[in-house]
């Protein structure tokens, strides 16, 4: 038995042939059907449903997003098959709470939905991972990390992943982050030289447990000595 | 008796009275056409310049013609390092690393702005010019330059390398960074160099 399964999308599914729309409005029109089955589903989990540009966005509970998501990739009815994105928004005005955004597509059902969690300020922002569903979501958790610090709540490895590790001056997408950075140039400059770009190698990282033994013995000796140091 | 100049660096001299004797400075002469007329470059494109420098390497251009036939992709068989691109934080280790696996002697070339001065990316996340990290022969301005610019840097290279004199080994020197920091030259100097020029001066604030 394989373990894909062919998916049957559009009018192999049934479905008619798509047009493309015209006159969208900026505000309003048809949502997406999943929105309502999601109010159906989670009550008050889902605070508020918009269509822009003909795009539906979901607001939901942050702590409840993990089982929402699992809930729109299982169901037969939603088959959200495709994570497109994980990412944030930060707004300018300083009371206006973070938003973590999700966007997903279902291939079978051609619809796309946008989750949108808010996180108030002042307060850790942390949400659930969406790893156990999409195992896609890993780096781009990561890098939403990366960038904004929010944490996400049982991601197998969630650390720096365009920066490097060290990286003690912040986050930089986040809005009171200064656009050069905290530090002198000079200690940039300084923090970055020493780190050791080959630092971090690791079997899954690289691929290269099958050829283990064709390695030079120092770094085999540094791998299986599980040393992570440097960067 | 004082009266005797000191032979100027980087001056051939035919002299047979000065510091310099006709045999050395026949010899620097053969010595130097023959480097600077089979450079072979380390290509370190990172952005749009290295298209540029593919063009540049590639028929209607042809670097070939000044000697360059070999593309280096080893620092270890190259003579002159082109750093065509930005070079964020992160990939300044990697540069010294090349860098210092090139054997002696070697020359470097910064092509293009974000190269030299950082450019137009003055962000958190980028090296504002690469000679802070390390030392470089001949800067080439251009966003990207042309593959004439390029060229014209190349041969702007070859006389400074004509002008080279064995005499005088000050300039194979390698440098010597700082052991605790890896800088190679004074941390003021760096942020001298790394002052904002032009509207970017207006990025600082954070609005916050």
């Amino acid at each position: 038995m394989s373990a894909y399964e062919i998916i049957q999308t559009g009018t192999a599914a049934g479905l008619p042939v798509p047009a493309t729309p015209r006159n969208v409005p900026n505000r309003g029109g048809p949502a997406n059907p999943s929105a309502e089955s999601l109010k159906a589903e989670f009550g008050s989990a889902v605070t508020r449903v918009e269509v822009v540009c003909g795009e539906t966005n979901v607001y939901i509970e942050p702590t409840r997003a993990g089982e929402i998501v699992k809930w729109l990739h299982d169901d037969a009815g939603q088959s959200y098959e495709y994570l497109v994105d994980v990412t944030a928004v930060e707004h300018r005005d300083r009371d206006q709470p973070l938003e973590v955004v999700w966007h997903l597509r279902s291939l079978k059902f051609r619809r796309f939905l946008r989750l949108k969690a808010l996180l108030p300020k002042g307060k850790p922002l942390s949400v659930p991972s969406v790893w156990p569903v999409y195992k896609g979501a890993d780096w781009l958790e990561r890098e939403c990390y990366d960038m904004f610090g929010i944490t996400f709540e049982g991601h197998p490895d969630l650390r720096r992943i365009l920066l490097w590790e060290q990286y003690a001056e912040g986050f930089p997408l986040r809005k009171d982050f200064p656009l050069r950075g905290r530090f002198s140039r000079a200690e940039q400059l300084r923090q970055a030289l020493s780190a050791n770009p080959e630092a971090r190698y690791s079997m899954e990282e690289l691929s290269i447990a099958d050829a283990f033994e064709e390695l030079p013995l120092d770094m085999r000796a540094r791998i299986r000595g599980g040393e992570a140091t440097g960067e | 008796m004082g009266l005797t100049a000191k032979p100027q660096p980087n001056v051939v001299s035919v002299d047979p009275t000065g510091g310099e004797g006709w045999i050395t400075t026949r010899l620097d002469f053969l010595v130097n056409w023959g480097r600077s007329n089979s450079l072979w470059p380390m290509p370190f494109g990172t952005a749009c310049c290295a298209i540029e420098f593919m063009a540049s390497a590639a028929s209607k251009f042809d670097l070939a013609r000044f000697g360059m036939e070999r593309m280096g992709f080893s620092p270890r068989q190259a003579d002159v390092l082109i750093c065509a691109g930005r070079v964020p934080f992160k990939l300044a280790p990697v540069l010294r690393r090349i860098w210092q696996q090139m054997p002696q002697p070697k020359w470097a070339i910064s092509m293009g702005a974000c190269a030299s001065t950082g450019g137009m990316f003055d962000t958190y996340a980028m090296t504002q010019g690469i000679d802070t990290i390390i030392p470089i022969d001949v800067y080439v301005p251009g966003c990207p330059p042309r593959p004439e610019a390029l060229i014209y840097g190349i041969m702007m290279l070859q006389k400074k390398i004509m002008k080279e004199q064995m005499s005088n080994n000050s300039l194979r020197d390698e440098f010597e960074a700082d052991p605790t920091s890896q800088l190679y030259i004074p941390v003021s100097r760096i942020d001298e160099l790394s002052e904002p020029f032009g509207n970017s001066v207006q990025q600082t604030r954070s609005g916050m």
